[in-house]
């Protein structure tokens, strides 16, 4: 919520369909002190009008994006550019409001200790605005990882939890502001971990050790088929947990829909098992926003050639470049889903994931007003036209018409 | 009285709303000269023989309305709206109150001052209290200009069922076991859950007004319209009581007339060109 419109004043937002409740609904949208609130009150209780009203011409209004992975991007990695943190993350969190993203997990992958001694202690939950996307806690990604399944870690940094929660402080230094925990179910002492912490990915495990997890209270699956044991019939590993008659809440996934990461199949096949639990992370890296050439991830060189990108001289995927709304298009696409079910998974499921699903991940009542205006004529594009957070319009798209707003960019 | 005969429903939701614009431009409203507006909810009825919605022909009248007020039509800033009725004891904003009818249907669309609108209160403490200042209030805004209605199948104007005084006013009323069965599907077809009383404008009230339009459309509401025009005044059909009001006009759809005689019909098609030119306004 953004604190410094606390004015009461009511911005009504007309002309437009909106996405609430799993629908598009031709409805009017009412914004007040950054919170979305129910109109019928108001007329009949309070007895006023609107005091600026938005015509948003004919666009479809989206929650705005949550991305819960995401390791830097225009230039910027959180995890190398630990002597530059706050400068990294000013420009990503501003970068990625044009893909639509109003809320965000900044990602750090395998490091050395001092890395984090470095960086965590600078990046603090903070609200969105201008400055750009909401912070809503750090990811932290490795070091409790698989040797085997390291994929873009680097290996000499990736360790085990010898002393249980002990290593984990003592590795990181602090957790108060950190959101999500990437670690491998299968390490010993890794249960005992979860119980204290609270997700899992980058593993080796089978499924007997993802369920474990769960039952310890892990709710996610880092970037489903990457870096884990591929799905095999009698040991299904941590895609099994998709199904799985033995945990006790449903289990988040995240996929990387870049048309890289995941074959369109193999989502698919995530998708129809359990299209509630289906969360779309980026996981971009450090090129994201920018072109071709090398590019610093972690400790490690990246090359970009397209689409895609690589550690420099091998074949591994490391990290990748698409931004949200590409990754909802991709998405769609691929599971043949309708925009209503891509932008859930970019915006509820999130939400949910995290715990914060009264505040963010849909335009009900009561949440924050951070969304976003689609291009309504071509909804399957996902083509944002503006950003908002918190009721302020924080990023227009240059050839998008000017909509009325006394405080829109 | 006027009898207005129309093609369809679709036609009669289109003739009422031009009127009412013709009517709200030429009183010319202001600041100092409000146009004082009655207004009935017309919740969807329910076609008994093919088990299926109809909508009601006030709901078409508002769409139409709303759409005339997009095009920049119509304004309701200088417009006050009294509604006709409401439930007793359900929550403002339970999806069949008239609250929520007239805000989804109507208010949300158009320009009106919310203070300006004006709608009985059924979870006030004292009931009789609320009936009582709204009379009040009508009479505080200069009384009603145009109040239009729509009635039941049984000839009920607002909630006043049939044996209603004809002199009633603003008051809590019971409604009869017919209206509580049609109503059930509203309300899970659980009987109990209806609500069993109302609050509604009286017969008298709605006589009050310079001038009453009622909307009566289908086969399902021919008998009420031959017993509002072609018997006597009568309480078992309170809408017959506007026989005897200066102005009324009713608006009614082919099938509404099936019951009619011959005469009547054709009494009123052949002043049709005449009437046709009451809601003649530039749109």
């Amino acid at each position: 919520m953004n604190k410094n419109i606390l004015n009461n004043e009511i911005t009504k937002f007309e002309n437009c369909r909106i996405i609430r409740n799993g629908n598009i609904v031709k409805d009017d949208l009412w914004v007040r002190n950054g919170v979305i609130i129910n109109p019928e009150p108001v007329f009949y209780e309070e007895r006023v009008s609107a005091d600026v009203v938005v015509d948003c011409q004919e666009s479809l209004i989206a929650p705005g994006f949550i991305d819960v992975q995401i390791n830097g991007g225009f230039g910027y990695d959180f995890s190398s550019d630990n002597h530059i943190i706050v400068e990294a993350l000013n420009a990503v969190r501003k970068g990625i409001l044009r893909s639509g993203v109003t809320s965000f997990c900044p990602t750090i992958v395998t490091s050395p200790k001092e890395v984090y001694y470095e960086v965590i202690p600078q990046i603090k939950r903070d609200q969105g605005g201008a400055s750009g996307a909401e912070i809503l806690g750090i990811h932290l990604e490795g070091p409790f990882i698989s040797p085997n399944k390291k994929g873009a870690h680097p290996v000499d940094f990736i360790k085990g939890l010898e002393n249980g929660i002990e290593t984990v402080l003592d590795t990181y230094g602090s957790l108060t502001d950190v959101a999500i925990l990437t670690l491998a179910p299968e390490l010993p002492k890794a249960g005992e971990v979860i119980r204290k912490l609270v997700e899992h990915g980058h593993s080796n495990g089978n499924l007997l050790h993802g369920e474990k997890a769960v039952s310890n209270g892990a709710s996610f699956i880092t970037h489903l088929f990457n870096a884990m044991l591929p799905f095999h019939h009698r040991d299904p590993g941590l895609v099994g947990l998709l199904t799985s008659q033995y945990i006790p809440q449903p289990i988040y996934y995240g996929i990387i829909a870049d048309g890289i990461h995941t074959h369109p199949a193999a989502l698919r096949i995530a998708h129809r098992t359990l299209s509630k639990g289906l969360v779309l992370v980026t996981d971009a890296m450090a090129a994201l926003g920018l072109g071709d050439g090398l590019h610093q991830i972690g400790q490690l060189v990246v090359e970009v050639k397209g689409r895609e990108a690589f550690l420099k001289g091998t074949d591994t995927l490391a990290g990748s470049i698409a931004p949200m709304n590409e990754c909802i298009r991709r998405f769609m696409k691929a599971a043949e889903v309708g925009i209503v079910e891509g932008v859930e998974a970019a915006s509820l499921h999130p939400a949910r994931l995290l715990g914060i699903a009264d505040k963010k991940g849909s335009l009900n009542f009561g949440a924050d007003a951070d969304f976003v205006l689609l291009n309504g004529s071509i909804p399957e594009e996902v083509e944002v036209l503006h950003t908002f957070i918190g009721g302020r319009c924080v990023y227009s798209d240059p050839s998008a018409k000017s909509i009325v707003c006394q405080f829109c960019c | 009285m006027k009898l207005v005969i129309l093609d369809d429903s679709d036609k009669v939701s289109e003739w009422s709303a031009r009127y009412i614009i013709k009517r709200i431009r030429d009183f010319e409203p202001g600041p100092e000269k409000y146009f004082v507006l009655g207004l009935p909810t017309g919740m969807e009825c329910y076609d008994k023989l093919y088990h299926r919605p109809i909508g009601s022909t006030p709901l078409g009248t508002y769409k139409k309305l709303v759409q005339y007020h997009k095009a920049g039509k119509i304004s309701f800033k200088y417009v006050k709206t009294f509604n006709m009725d409401e439930y007793v004891g359900i929550p403002r904003d339970h999806e069949q109150s008239y609250h929520t009818f007239m805000w989804q249907n109507f208010f949300k669309f158009i320009d009106i001052d919310p203070a300006n609108v004006n709608i009985l209160d059924g979870n006030a403490p004292d009931l009789e209290k609320e009936c009582a200042s709204y009379e009040e209030k009508i009479k505080i805004a200069g009384g009603i200009e145009l109040f239009m209605g729509g009635i039941g199948p049984d000839g009920h104007i607002a909630f006043n069922e049939p044996g209603s005084s004809l002199v009633s006013r603003t008051r809590v009323k019971t409604l009869n076991q017919e209206t509580i069965l049609a109503n059930a599907r509203f309300f899970g077809n659980d009987n109990n859950k209806v609500p069993k009383q109302s609050l509604t404008v009286g017969v008298g009230t709605v006589m009050d007004a310079n001038e009453v339009m009622i909307l009566i459309t289908g086969a399902h509401k021919a008998y009420a319209l031959h017993m509002a025009i072609e018997e006597g005044v009568n309480h078992m059909w309170t809408v017959s009581a506007f026989q005897q009001h200066p102005k009324t006009i009713m608006l009614c759809d082919e099938d509404a007339t099936l019951e009619l005689r011959v005469k009547t019909v054709k009494y009123f098609k052949s002043l049709h060109a005449i009437h046709s030119t009451f809601m003649e306004t530039a749109l």
